[in-house]
């Protein structure tokens, strides 16, 4: 056992003797283990919905689909007539969800890119600009990090429904518009680390702060603001409580919520399984693909706290 | 911006007060204010209107008795003895708790087991992103899958445990087994995500500290004992942090599921408040339920910091 790496290898020393291959058998196979918990449900919920009702409740041990079926994504996107959706387990209530798709899409992208921008704004002058009174209002902005979203959401759904905003697009996203605290904080860590000559040049060439912050900084910043979009606009997609309260309608109504109502729907007794899997793969899909595409940069922003 | 910066070699200036005297713009003092002001304007209009506002329009309903209808009528503290005398209350805080503990040690237990599984034989990003998977689905999407797989009649799980020779498990339809199963729900969503926080703290402690306690002769458990955990604290602190206030919160996954039931085992303060203001439209009820859990948090919040030190490493 060598008390120096060698140059070649870039991982850290391992933090115990170097272990018996044995040990590091047993290591694998527990974090395969947990890789395999950790997938494995999604394989099963493909299956489920590319089955039809009636074989999975035959074949409920089936690795494969029970037969292979269509009828649950037809049901699922409102192809399918009440009377062929009842036969085939479904509730024959009507659902869309190209629907909810599109309002789950408009709901997470307008947000995103709206809070994205308000609260890079907002870190220029937390971070770049100086002033009195700076530290104080960043640290209020922070505490709003601490109040639990169900204690604003009460009043706040009273002013939505005041200004008669229940059921509509404005109505879902307007509390999310102007700022999330962690967007703010997120981009003025990175802003802080950025360096001034670039900038304090401009200034000398008499360039205006919104010059700077629109021709310097946001260039400079593409990455962060990429991956803080990328977090933001998940975290809107998945998000149930706020949309639940204001986004009942038919028009409105968001995936997650739609999910919910699909599952209501869904007879007692005999659940539409299949429907119910293939309507949660619709839903889960879009942040799969954005998974599949941009999966390092999330897995890397994982870790990130202001302490480094 | 090719003219000629005055800015002195980097070097030089790094403790230099050069940042005290910027060419002011006139408004010695206050420096940037009227700038700041316009960037800022966005965002705080965001905190006045959304978090501000609502706080303490939230602190006063909680005081009033109001159904939407009407005007809230001022009722002094009489939300909160209802609320002392509320069963179902208590019911709500101890089901919750009760979550909110099983979600702590196993999540906990598992995401260090974890990262240290990672930090010693696989580090490579793929892994990580499996493991961070159901991290990125909804609590709902994350609560139907299991309702399906969990399922007391065909069910894949109930069936594997029944080739095991065991009796069907009713984890939505027992009133014992329907928080556990719930907190399993969580930890299974949250379980990779908190991993790879601590990996990142486990990333984030010096070769030289390991070594120097080889060179004592350490043992491995000694070693992970009196030194990897301690120096995880500030990371343990924060993930700790993290899964109290998340899990005190806990709803989607109820009320896409088992809505409170059976009987009353599910029925956590969220999903309690909600239905309070919500299905009975007693907006003053629940605000003084939402003021409680407000509290709750906070303390916890500030225990957990004051207390373990969350924000101080003993790296440096």
């Amino acid at each position: 056992m060598t008390t120096f790496t060698s140059p070649t290898n870039t991982g850290r020393r391992r933090p115990f003797s170097r272990p018996f291959n044995w040990r590091r058998a047993i290591a694998l196979a527990l974090l395969t283990l947990a890789i395999a918990v950790s997938i494995l449900p999604f394989y099963w919920v493909l299956r489920t919905a590319l089955s039809s009702n009636g074989s999975l409740a035959a074949n409920s041990a089936n690795l494969l689909p029970a037969d292979f079926n269509l009828g649950a994504f037809k049901r699922v996107f409102g192809l399918q007539t009440a009377a062929e959706a009842i036969a085939e387990g479904g509730s024959g209530a009507s659902i869309n969800f190209w629907q909810y798709l599109w309002n789950s899409l408009l709901f997470a992208g307008i947000t995103t890119a709206s809070a994205v921008f308000f609260s890079s704004m907002a870190a220029y002058a937390f971070s770049r600009l100086r002033w009195k009174g700076r530290d104080a209002v960043f640290s209020l902005f922070l505490a709003t990090m601490l109040v639990p979203p169900i204690f604003t959401a009460l009043p706040n759904f009273l002013l939505v429904k005041n200004l008669g905003l229940l059921n509509s697009m404005l109505g879902l996203v307007l509390p999310y518009l102007f700022m999330t605290p962690f967007a703010i904080f997120f981009m003025r860590q990175f802003f802080l680390n950025m360096s001034r000559e670039v900038e304090e040049a401009a200034m000398l060439d008499g360039a205006e702060h919104w010059r700077i912050f629109f021709q310097i900084i946001m260039p400079n910043a593409a990455a962060p603001i990429a991956t803080l979009a990328l977090l933001t606009f998940m975290g809107q997609w998945n998000e149930y409580f706020w949309p639940l309260l204001v986004g009942t309608s038919e028009e409105s109504r968001v995936l997650t919520v739609g999910l919910g109502v699909f599952k209501s729907q869904s007879p007692q007794g005999a659940p539409d399984w299949s429907g119910l899997m293939a309507a949660t793969l619709v839903s889960a899909t879009p942040v799969l693909i954005l998974f599949a595409i941009f999966g390092k940069r999330i897995v890397n922003s994982i870790g990130f706290n202001g302490t480094k | 911006m090719t003219t000629l910066t005055k800015q002195p070699d980097p070097g030089l200036s790094a403790k230099a007060p050069r940042k005290r005297e910027k060419p002011s713009d006139g408004v010695r003092g206050f420096g940037d204010l009227k700038v700041a002001l316009f960037f800022i304007a966005p965002a705080m209009i965001g905190l006045i209107l959304f978090y501000l506002v609502p706080t303490i329009r939230g602190i006063y309903l909680s005081f009033t008795e109001y159904s939407i209808l009407g005007d809230p009528e001022w009722i002094g503290t009489r939300n909160y003895e209802r609320i002392a005398k509320d069963p179902l209350f208590w019911n709500a805080l101890s089901v919750t708790a009760e979550y909110v503990v099983i979600n702590i040690v196993l999540q906990t237990a598992l995401a260090l087991g974890l990262a240290i599984l990672m930090h010693r034989v696989a580090k490579s990003t793929i892994i990580r992103g499996a493991l961070l998977m159901p991290y990125l689905m909804a609590n709902v999407i994350a609560a139907l899958l299991w309702f399906w797989m969990l399922d007391y009649q065909i069910g894949i799980i109930n069936q594997i445990i029944e080739w095991t020779g065991l009796p069907r498990v009713a984890f939505f339809g027992s009133e014992q087994w329907a928080i556990p199963t719930q907190a399993l729900i969580n930890t299974w969503r949250h379980m990779g995500y908190t991993a790879l926080l601590i990996f990142a703290g486990l990333q984030a402690i010096p070769n030289s500290v390991y070594e120097a306690a080889s060179i004592d002769g350490s043992k491995a458990l000694t070693t992970f004992w009196r030194i990897t955990l301690p120096l995880l604290r500030p990371v343990l602190v924060l993930v700790l942090v993290v899964t109290v206030i998340g899990s005190f919160q806990v709803f989607d996954s109820v009320a896409v599921t088992t809505a409170g039931g059976p009987v009353n085992a599910t029925r956590v303060l969220q999903f309690y408040i909600y239905q309070r203001a919500f299905n009975e439209q007693d907006f003053g009820y629940g605000s003084a339920l939402a003021v409680i859990l407000f509290l709750i948090l906070a303390i916890v919040a500030f225990i957990q910091m004051k207390f373990l030190r969350g924000n101080q490493s003993d790296l440096d």
